[in-house]
Parts: structure tokens; sequence; C-alpha cells
């Protein structure tokens, strides 16, 4: 009984290391193509299109709510004390050093990452990805480097606009519609954020641009191995990869906080 | 006698507690059309496969014109598999490049072929398999057979030495089956490639291949010409090429 316990507990930490290894590996062997001759440029124009510009609707939308939201809350929590002038500058700082971010890997994740994982695993379960072994292409090279380098161009740019939509949104909520002195809202913005607060969110716009290609990416991959072929299999890669995603970018949200503050 | 390009010796392989392959041994000559014949699921694929290496065996040998490969120099390998070519069972076409481009493909990455003779290799091909038009139609637009023949035409593009072909003719209409099939008989005669052809098309595949292996339980049942499968007393031969199950 002991025994089969430890056995079951080794299983499991191999499998974890064993997976550990392989992303580390798909990672590295994906980022070290980018510098490798002849540079992809067509693919990653294209995949920054799907990446970046296409989810500019979306983040647009979730920034501006977003934005308006914070608007409220803020206002309804400093007016009690006094303090709404200072609403602009609750706004942004909160938008610039964590919701950004975090909410645009999220949404990027929802839309883009999402995809990734789909058009990788179904490229798996139909030998594309062996058809590019035996043309003597490297799949990870094919498919990983263009979309990492399309994240990492896309991820701060879209959190750049998340954050002045986002700002804008608390402005429509504090000084249209709620009347708070629009030139006070936007001098607070202005005066309180700082250089640091700025690449702060743009170092964790970096960082979950990783983070999210990587596991979107690796998921569908190794369909084949966590999820088995045929559409459930991809199905259940999509899920697991947007869960992930999202899971990990809170906690690396939490990591580059902790060390950064 | 000549030395086998390619020869398996007691090749087995597993997949979890599912023994495909159980000891296979089958020579392969160079310039030869060799077709692999056996009912589904008894590893043909798998077998084929192992040439390419996509699938590694647990057990046995491959050798490469008499050297294990498992012992050849990693530059020696790459050399054999970048005279290889395959062609899949499902096609395994790019969905999202348009029928040039996924004919152009193992040209564009790996070759440095300028972009001109690209374009002069890939609409040779386009016109010899009769898909003239469908250059900017992307697969999904294609029917099962055209799909087929982009196929072969990618796996024909690079001028491969050893050109091996998963079914090459499921789905197609008789027609066609004969038109891929004079067509592998008449680029073997004229590129002098090996061919291994993994077929069901009994009994047409006697007409294209110059000697025929069976494979049945893992392991090779079989081995010979035309003729000899005519004047062969196998029980479990004879039964497969009537269509009678035993």
């Amino acid at each position: 009984m002991l025994i089969k316990f430890i056995e079951k507990i080794g299983e499991t930490v191999i499998e974890i290391l064993e997976t550990l290894g392989r992303i580390v590996l798909f990672f590295l062997i994906g980022s070290v193509n980018i510098f490798v001759l002849p540079f992809q440029w067509g693919k990653i124009i294209d995949h920054t299109w799907f990446v970046g510009t296409k989810s500019i609707f979306v983040i647009a939308l979730t920034g501006l709510f977003t934005g308006m939201v914070l608007g409220l809350q803020g206002y309804y929590s400093l007016v009690k004390f006094g303090s709404e002038a200072a609403l602009g500058s609750a706004v942004a700082l909160t938008l610039i050093r964590e919701l950004g971010p975090v909410f645009t890997a999220i949404m990027i994740t929802a839309r883009a990452g999402s995809a990734m994982t789909a058009e990788i695993g179904v490229m798996r379960i139909s030998e594309q990805i062996d058809a590019l072994k035996t043309m003597h292409i490297n799949p990870v090279r094919f498919m990983f480097t263009p979309r990492i380098v399309a994240a990492i161009i896309s991820f701060p740019l879209l959190t750049a606009l998340f954050d002045v939509i986002g700002i804008l949104g608390g402005y429509i909520s504090g000084s249209v519609m709620l009347g708070i002195n629009r030139y006070v809202y936007m001098d607070t913005v202005i005066k309180s954020v700082e250089l640091s607060d700025i690449n702060g969110g743009f170092y964790k716009a970096l960082v979950f641009s990783i983070v999210v290609t990587t596991i979107c990416c690796y998921r569908g991959y190794y369909t084949h191995l966590y999820s088995g072929f045929g559409a459930k299999g991809v199905s259940l890669s999509t899920t697991n990869a947007v869960v992930q995603s999202c899971i990990f970018v809170l906690v690396f949200d939490y990591i580059i906080t902790f060390f950064t503050v | 006698m000549a030395v086998p390009l390619i020869q398996f010796i007691e090749v087995a392989k597993s997949f979890g507690t599912h023994r495909v392959l159980k000891g296979i041994n089958l020579s392969i000559y160079k310039g030869e059309i060799i077709a692999i014949i056996g009912k589904s699921g008894t590893g043909k694929s798998v077998l084929l496969k192992h040439i390419i290496g996509l699938v590694q065996q647990d057990s046995g040998q491959i050798l490469i014109e008499g050297e294990p490969l498992h012992k050849l120099p990693a530059q020696k390998i790459q050399s054999f598999q970048k005279e290889l070519s395959y062609m899949f069972q499902e096609n395994a076409l790019f969905d999202f490049l348009n029928i040039y481009d996924n004919i152009a493909l193992p040209l564009v990455e790996n070759s440095k072929f300028p972009k001109a003779q690209v374009k002069e290799k890939v609409l040779s091909r386009i016109e010899q398999l009769s898909l003239t038009g469908t250059q900017e139609k992307f697969p999904a637009q294609l029917s099962g057979g055209m799909r087929k023949r982009v196929a072969l035409a990618r796996a024909l593009v690079t001028d491969p030495k050893i050109v091996l072909f998963d079914e090459p003719t499921t789905g197609l209409d008789p027609v066609r089956k004969k038109t891929v099939h004079s067509m592998i008989q008449e680029y073997q005669e004229k590129f002098g490639f090996t061919a291994v052809i993994v077929s069901h098309d009994i009994p047409e595949i006697f007409n294209v291949a110059q000697r025929i292996a069976m494979i049945d339980d893992g392991v090779i049942r079989f081995e010979g010409t035309k003729k000899d499968i005519l004047d062969s007393h196998s029980k479990i031969l004879n039964a497969f090429v009537s269509g009678e199950d035993i």
C-alpha cells in the first residue's frame, strides 16, 4: 500500500519533470530559431496581423468597459473620503500597473491563443507536423517561432492601447457622467504616472506574451500526448491551454509585482 | 546478389501494449517498385514510417546499404533522409496554404533554388498531374482525388531518390487510380527512384510493382514477384488476394 503510494508520487513527479523539460526545450528551440536565417518575415507579419491587428477591437472594448467600471467604483469609494479628485490617478495606475497587461493577456489568450492551440492541434492529428518532418522542415521553427515573435510585438502594443482606452473609459464615467472636473482628472493622470509604472506594465506584457504563446503552441503541438487524437483531443487541448495560460498569467503577474514593487 | 538499399532485420515495434510489428524481415532494392500489402491495421504504414524516421523500432535493425541506420553518422542519416519523400495516406496538406504553396513548400523551405526555378518545377508538376487552374485554391476547395494528386505532386517536386507512398490511391475513382499508378510507373522509369507503395489495390498493384511483400500479424508472410503470387500455395496470401477471410 505504502510502496504503491510512493510509486504514484514518483510517477507524478517524473511526469511533471518531463513536461517541464519538454516545455523548456520547446521554448528554447523556438526562441533560438528567431535568430536563425532566413528570417520568416512573411509568417511573422501574418501572425502579427492575426494576434495583434485582429485583436484591436476586442481589446479596445474590454479596455473601455474596464476603465468605465473602475471610474464608477473608484468615484463612489473616493467620494466617501472627499478624494474624488484622485480618480484619474487611481484609474491610470490600476490600469497601467495591473489590469492593462493582465486583461490584455487574458483577452488575447481567449481570442488568439485558443486559435493557435486548435490550429496546431489539427495539424498534429492530420499528420501535417509529420509531413513537415518528412520535408526536413523544423516544425517548431515553422509554427512556433513566427507566433512568438508576433506575440512579443503585439502584447505590449495592445496593452498600451488597453491602458489608453481604459483611462478614457474612466474619464467618461468620472468626468462626463459623474461630473469630476475633466482638467483635474487628466492632470492627476499625468502627474501620478511615472515612467517606471509604464515600463513595469510593458515588462509584464512581454513576459505574458512568452507565457501565453509557449503554453498555447506547446499544448497544440503535443495534443497527441495529453489529449489523444481526434477532434475531442484538440478541443481538450484548447481548453487546457486557455485555462493554464490564464493561471500562469496571474502567477507571473504576482511574481513580477513582488520583485518590482 | 546486390546489397539491399534498405533492409529490415527482425524489426519490432509496440505502441503501449499493442505489438504492431513482431519481427519484420524485408529487403528493398535500389530502383525497384515494391508494394506492401496486407489487412488494415497490420502495421504497413508503421513500417514506412520507420524508413523515414518518424517512428523508431523497439528492437531489430534497419540497414541502409548494408550499414545499420543507428550507427551511421548524423550527417549521413540526414543526407539519406533528404533523398526520401513521403506521401501520406490522408495527404497531410496544409489548410492555410494554397495549392501552389503546398507543392512549393519543401523547395522554398530547404533548397536554395531561385524563385523562378521553384516556380518552373512546381508548375511542371501541376501540369503533369492535371492540376492546372488550381494553384490559387486551398485544399478544402478541392475534391478528394485532386487533393491526392496535390500530395503526389508535393512528394515528387524535390526529385527524391526514394519515394514512400502510403495508400496513394485511397478515395480515388478507378480512372484516377489508374492514372496515379501509371504516373508512379512512368516517373519511376523516368527518374529511376525507388518506390515503396503501401496499397490495398489488388490486383492492380501487381501490375505496378516489381515485387510484392505481404505483412500479416506483424511479420512478412510473403515476398516475391507477381508470378510468385500466382504460383504460391500460401493459404494466407491466396485468401487475402481473393478477398476471403480466414
